[in-house]
């Protein structure tokens, strides 16, 4: 209990203290040290969860289970590590003069609050409050996209706004829907949207309403996992924005937002008894991961092609939780862990190449290797991790995955092995000549912040190779939860 | 007695669905914004009815919010926001009036249809209201789709907001107060960014057009 009130107050504590402070010259430090604490506060709270099973808190309204507090770790960590790589480039950011000091201090602050939201949308029971989260998570993000005022940036922040608005307004539908299902039997006292009642009684939802509901939050909070064919916000917002919010949105966010549509699959699924859940997911799915191979071969802009990369990712694990069962979810959640990992450590390699080479242009970055080893070779391994090269965890992960559908899905398995196949031609085709050759990058003013691309590879290897049990014994546990007993 | 609500209600809901239309159409800034307000005074008159009639306090307060949400705050921001940037006066040229309008008929068809076999299920007494709810919200994403300027695009966007509170407080009564609190905050702090934003378009872009907006696609 005060565990969870920490790690949602530390957050918030730290955007009110960085909205005063975060133009100061140490306040990189303070973020730090703000997000350092909400870390701490999210291990103590994850090992009470698995000493002492779930809890449902603060009159039912925070509910922490297996699922969402190994999201809630993974959230703070990452976040952490973010931090600590924000010190140095955001720095080095200020004195190539894209970042004022106002700039500074929106930046330190709305860092902070965007990390309390996605703890809070993971933490509460409540699905209108995980509603509003998801939407302050938005609102908190959208002015860090456009924070360096150019066209291009702009232009990203405002579809950003527009796009995930409406999209995240459908979900608001859906989320009145399943109230409306919970009323007629629940009752009308208010607790009728929180996840656990819901959950107690899921059987006797209303089948077509829960059907409707579904599909209103699946589009919803689908647009922001970035899904084809709603994905359009997720490049740009990628590429414009500052490299710190690239690696959180694509690390967190998206992580978050699949959360959010995974409580519902497991509402929907105990509601009809049938596929349909799972049907529709497959298809997002699948249609994610091929348009998203295609369009990778055609990116120039380093950081689009990860966001690029990332649909895909996001797409196969959205297709390996709509195919359901508990193999399937073990895998999903494992590449969801793995994926956040690798994604970050990329887009911090990423961000200190472009540094170093004043654009983000793939063409006119090359030989990182010689100038920068580490900033290279962290670039080339994350690079083969994340195309699923084993010993890294995403090849373990995506394995299952294919096995998995090969066995229940038969006809998916082409599709999904080419499109794995045109990303990694694509992608290594291009990431390679950027690592090796001559070189044309200079050297950056500030030192790079390289710890937390080699913890998270580190980490990525370590669940290639080997899954502590305490690990796997809580994924199984989240896998069973989501399987929902099939 | 129950009949007079339920017919009242209708009559609220049929009131929405005409300004959604007149939204859609409107080409002048300033009565788009006037339409707005309406909007959001016709939302207030149906949620106190319903509030009335159900004996359902806390549908009081979500009244009371948002009268000043949407029928003070909203439309002050927005005309602070319209004389500070100087469009005050600005009309829009929309094409295709008549086809934006079969369109909407076409959607709002569309809205009954799916919203049908949900009606027979609800419990409130406003209940065929779901359907209007959700034309509301489908015309106001038609208008977000049609505009080029930035302010329409928001106001359509507002719309949207209104059209699916009618539906929280129609369809079933009325989501929980905390929850209705968080969408408050989160609609009111998101207008504030779009201001901001705007200011920020405008001096990149000397225009508020949003198809200025277009430079970032796939080569």
């Amino acid at each position: 209990m005060e565990a969870l009130l920490a790690v949602l107050g530390i957050p918030l504590a730290g955007g009110a203290v960085l909205g005063v402070i975060g133009h100061r010259d140490r306040a990189s430090e303070v973020n730090v040290g703000f997000s350092f604490a909400t870390f701490v506060a999210a291990a103590v709270l994850t090992a009470q969860i698995i000493a002492d099973g779930p809890i449902l808190v603060l009159q039912q309204q925070f509910f922490v289970d297996s699922l969402n507090v190994f999201l809630v770790t993974l959230t703070a960590f990452v976040a952490f590590t973010t931090a600590l790589f924000a010190r140095p480039y955001m720095r080095i950011e200020r004195d190539h003069g894209k970042m004022t000091p106002p700039r500074m201090r929106l930046f330190h602050s709305m860092y902070q609050m965007f990390t309390f939201t996605m703890l809070l949308a993971l933490l509460t029971n409540n699905m209108g409050m995980l509603w509003v989260a998801m939407e302050a998570a938005t609102l908190t993000t959208v002015l860090l996209v456009g924070v360096y005022r150019t066209p291009a940036s702009l232009e990203a922040a405002w579809k950003y706004f527009i796009l995930c608005g409406v999209g995240i307004a459908q979900a608001l539908f859906g989320t009145i829907l399943l109230y409306l299902a919970a009323e007629r039997v629940i009752g009308a006292e208010g607790n009728g949207l929180l996840w656990t009642n819901l959950d107690a009684v899921k059987t006797s939802l209303e089948p077509t309403v829960m059907a409707l509901a579904f599909v209103f939050l699946l589009i919803g909070y689908g647009t922001k996992v970035g899904l084809a064919p709603l994905h359009n916000w997720l490049p740009d917002a990628h590429a414009e924005g500052p490299t710190p919010i690239s690696a959180v949105l694509s690390g967190l966010l998206l992580n978050v937002a699949l959360y959010a549509i995974l409580r519902c699959k497991i509402l929907t699924d105990g509601a009809l008894g049938t596929r349909f859940a799972g049907d529709l997911m497959i298809g997002f799915g699948l249609l994610s991961v091929v348009l998203a191979a295609f369009f990778l071969s055609r990116q120039r802009d380093v950081k689009r092609m990860f966001a690029y990369s990332s649909i895909e990712h996001m797409g196969l694990i959205t297709f390996a939780f709509g195919m359901g069962g508990q193999i399937a979810a073990f895998a999903g959640l494992l590449h969801m862990t793995v994926h956040s990992l690798i994604k970050s450590a990329i887009f911090f390699t990423v961000g200190h190449a472009a540094q170093k080479a004043g654009t983000q242009v793939m063409d006119n970055i090359r030989g990182l290797i010689r100038s920068n080893p580490t900033v290279g070779w962290g670039l080339m391994l994350g690079t083969l991790a994340i195309l699923g090269m084993p010993p890294f965890g995403v090849f373990a992960s995506e394995f299952l995955i294919l096995t998995t559908a090969m066995r229940d899905f038969p006809w998916a398995t082409p599709l999904l092995l080419l499109s794995l196949g045109v990303a990694f031609a694509s992608v290594l085709g291009k990431v390679q000549p950027m690592v090796f050759g001559e070189t044309t990058v200079k050297p950056l003013a500030h030192p790079p912040a390289l710890i937390p691309v080699f913890t998270h590879l580190a980490l990525a290897l370590m669940f290639g190779l080997y899954i502590p049990p305490y690990l796997d014994n809580w994924y199984q546990q989240a896998a069973r939860l989501i399987a929902g007993g099939t | 007695m129950s009949a007079l609500v339920s017919q009242l209600i209708n009559l609220f809901a049929a009131v929405l669905l005409v300004l959604s239309f007149a939204l859609l159409t409107q080409r002048r800034v300033l009565s788009l914004i006037q339409l707005f307000t309406l909007q959001g005074a016709t939302l207030v008159m149906s949620t106190t009815v319903m509030a009335y009639f159900t004996a359902q306090p806390h549908l009081f307060y979500s009244a009371a919010l948002t009268f000043v949400l949407k029928v003070v705050m909203m439309p002050w921001l927005l005309h602070r926001l319209i004389v500070r940037l100087n469009v005050r006066w600005d009309v829009e040229t929309l094409i295709n009036i008549p086809t934006t309008m079969l369109l909407g008929i076409v959607l709002v068809i569309f809205a009954f249809n799916l919203a049908l076999p949900i009606s027979e299920l609800s419990v409130s007494i406003a209940r065929g209201t779901l359907g209007i709810a959700l034309a509301c919200v489908l015309l106001s994403f038609l208008m977000m789709i049609t505009r080029t300027k930035a302010i329409p695009q928001v106001i359509g966007f507002l719309a949207m907001e209104n059209a699916l509170f009618f539906a929280a407080t129609s369809a079933t009564y009325g989501m929980p107060m905390v929850v209705e609190l968080g969408i408050a905050l989160d609609v009111l702090v998101g207008m504030i960014i779009l201001g901001v934003f705007m200011f920020q378009i405008r001096e990149q872009f000397d225009s508020l057009d949003i198809r200025h907006l277009e430079k970032l696609k796939e080569e």
